[in-house]
């Protein structure tokens, strides 16, 4: 990169010169016509056109989806066309009908969403859990002792998510096996020919925690590289003990990056559908099974939408949390 | 460990030596590190080798051969006439979403770097959003759309899995680039524009130039998730004529599975890891000098 000598004037000096000229255009101007930093006038439609072909592609296929998701999910069923779907697009003709018998599955009547439901939030928690411990663990050697081999085991750490996420569970599909190496493994232990794949909520978590895993390990190893061993050595030198330090330094430090793994990795676990539909059975089906049922079904839609938007609520908190701290992030940058 | 020695005189033996020990090797850590990573690993490692199992079996190992890869004459990867269709529609399916996410997303992020309107916050805002919803609500949704209100513009297909892909990755190039705006800064256009530049041409030939190493890094990034994607793609195809390799390798996970899945899968990981590597490379090249490690600072997109 060919460095571009542009020093008439010191930067100092230039700085200076600008500055109540750039006053003068913020108050008197619409901000958006000028770039406020580099004080050059740019048509109104500059910028905003740079925006538009992006935020046109959004508007279409993101936010009309989901605009159209509340008009299925609140519309009617037509009984005479197999159940198919008749959509309210105009909200004051919106019916809660057929969302309230959705929603009523979860609770009422023969209630057959409400497994599923509780355990998803189940396995999420209990695979958040299992991410959390092993992934601080792993995060930690890494940051702190991996000296020769960081490179490596940063590359083996990363590949994951070049691996698809399907491949990588499929590839448990086969080790599971009741003819697999994982039950010739454990035959001495007294679990010949178990099938592993029938529906065991074990096999379930432990897939989750395999698929999601390195969302957790990356953000936690990157706060953990960033702690300065001053801080530590100065924990130390106060008189704590190793544990002390570690409990009182380095853990309140890589806080907000355990709770942005832990947001990152339970997002798309309240989803998933393809982990249960691979390694476990009906006995095991999670809210994203629910979805995926219905989008299969000939007339699903209305139940679809409805589910849809019930998972939306769900993961409503963690995604403001975590567009929040990204936005924090980026401020503070 | 009987023998009560201070740890001061002779480094004591055993377990509660070892944890007196200030400078003990972190041997539990190390374990659950070199554990992880074989547990990480090793599953798609065997997989990988299963594919050259001369038998139907993907669990019990009959023998090396090539059946599943070009042996076969109807079962192989390579004469399997609905394995090649799906690797067609998988990578007509990312080059095409490279080719539209990444020009759109890098136009979006200078425009919301230096546009700071209401319009633009709230844009940038739903980009956000539709970067951390989960894919299956994004799915579902299309999914919806293209079955109700477009029904008869766009039915579900290719064109209806090329529009949801080019949604799902649009803000992954947003995201890059405008990590790699903020890190440039406004100075080297401004210094091309007081030497005489119009804006356009200032970005044209200072601000791409300096945003290539970004770029690049999106086109790999956008190309290895499509090719990987499942979700978006399952939601919009119509039948057998759409498929693609992640949704070839779901069904028939489901159904009986040969090691011509394992081919398949394998095709797809040397796919995306070719792409990743080249993209790390350019990336690279590009961004030396600039004050940029390359590897990590993909790694933690």
């Amino acid at each position: 990169m060919p460095e571009i000598a542009t020093d008439t004037t010191t930067p100092v000096e230039d700085a200076e010169a600008q500055e109540p000229r750039r006053r003068r255009m913020r108050r008197r101007g619409d901000p958006s016509a000028s770039d406020e930093r580099s004080g050059v006038w740019y048509p109104n439609w500059y910028w905003p056109s740079f925006i538009a072909p992006g935020t046109i592609v959004l508007i279409f296929l993101f936010v009309l989806p989901f605009y159209v998701v509340f008009s299925v999910a609140f519309g009617t069923v037509d009984f005479n066309n197999f159940g198919q779907a008749v959509p309210y697009y105009a909200p004051w003709w919106w019916s809660f009908h057929t969302f309230n018998g959705t929603l009523q599955q979860f609770y009422a009547g023969s209630h057959i969403y409400q497994d599923p439901l509780i355990r998803t939030f189940e396995y999420v928690i209990a695979a958040s859990i299992i991410c959390l411990v092993v992934g601080y663990a792993v995060a930690y050697y890494t940051a702190r002792f991996a000296t020769k081999y960081k490179g490596l085991i940063l590359i083996l750490l990363v590949s994951p998510f070049w691996i698809s996420y399907l491949m990588r569970i499929y590839a448990w599909q086969g080790l599971l096996d009741v003819n697999g190496p994982i039950n010739k493994i454990l035959t001495p232990f007294g679990f010949a020919h178990t099938n592993f794949l029938e529906g065991k909520a074990i096999t379930v978590i432990l897939g989750l925690v395999y698929g999601y895993i390195p969302f957790m390990i990356l953000p936690i190893y990157a706060s953990l590289d960033r702690i300065q061993e001053s801080l530590l050595e100065a924990g130390r030198d106060l008189g704590g003990s190793g544990a002390q330090t570690f409990w009182r330094v380095t853990l309140p430090l890589s806080r907000p990056a355990i709770l942005a793994g832990i947001v990152i990795v339970t997002l798309p676990m309240f989803g998933d559908y393809y982990t249960n539909d691979l390694l476990g059975s009906t006995k095991t089906s999670m809210f994203g099974n629910l979805i995926s049922q219905q989008t299969e079904a000939t007339a699903g839609s209305t139940r679809a939408a409805s589910l849809v938007l019930i998972l939306s609520v769900i993961v409503l908190i963690p995604m403001m949390y975590y567009l929040r701290e990204t936005k924090r992030q980026v401020e503070q940058a | 460990m009987s023998v009560a020695v201070t740890p001061e005189a002779t480094p004591a033996r055993g377990m509660r030596g070892y944890f007196r020990n200030p400078w003990r090797r972190p041997r539990f850590l190390q374990a659950t590190t070199i554990g992880y990573l074989l547990w990480s690993m090793l599953p798609v490692v065997i997989a990988v080798i299963f594919s050259f199992n001369a038998g139907r079996s993907r669990s019990t190992w009959q023998g090396f051969g090539l059946r599943w890869w070009t042996d076969d004459p109807t079962d192989s990867l390579l004469h399997d006439a609905e394995m090649r269709g799906a690797m067609l529609q998988t990578f007509r399916l990312s080059i095409i979403t490279v080719l539209v996410a990444v020009p759109l997303g890098t136009l979006f992020a200078i425009g919301i770097d230096r546009w700071h309107g209401r319009p633009a916050r709230a844009a940038n805002f739903t980009m956000l959003l539709s970067f951390v919803v989960p894919e299956i609500i994004l799915g579902v949704s299309l999914y919806i759309l293209f079955t109700s209100l477009f029904r008869n513009v766009i039915p579900l297909g290719t064109n209806a899995q090329l529009l949801g892909l080019i949604a799902f990755q649009i803000s992954y190039p947003v995201i890059i680039v405008r990590a790699r705006l903020l890190s440039i800064g406004p100075e080297y256009e401004e210094a091309a524009m007081d030497l005489g530049s119009t804006p356009s041409q200032a970005i044209r030939r200072v601000l791409l130039p300096l945003l290539t190493p970004a770029i690049f890094a999106s086109v790999a990034l956008v190309f290895a998730d499509t090719v990987d994607d499942f979700v978006t793609v399952q939601a919009l195809s119509a039948g057998s004529s759409s498929q693609t390799l992640a949704m070839k390798i779901y069904s028939a996970a489901r159904a009986s599975p040969t090691p011509e899945v394992n081919a398949a899968a394998t095709t797809m990981l040397i796919t995306t890891l070719l792409v990743i590597a080249g993209g790390v490379l350019f990336y690279k090249k590009f961004s030396k000098g600039q004050e940029l490690g390359g590897a990590t600072d993909f790694a933690q997109l």
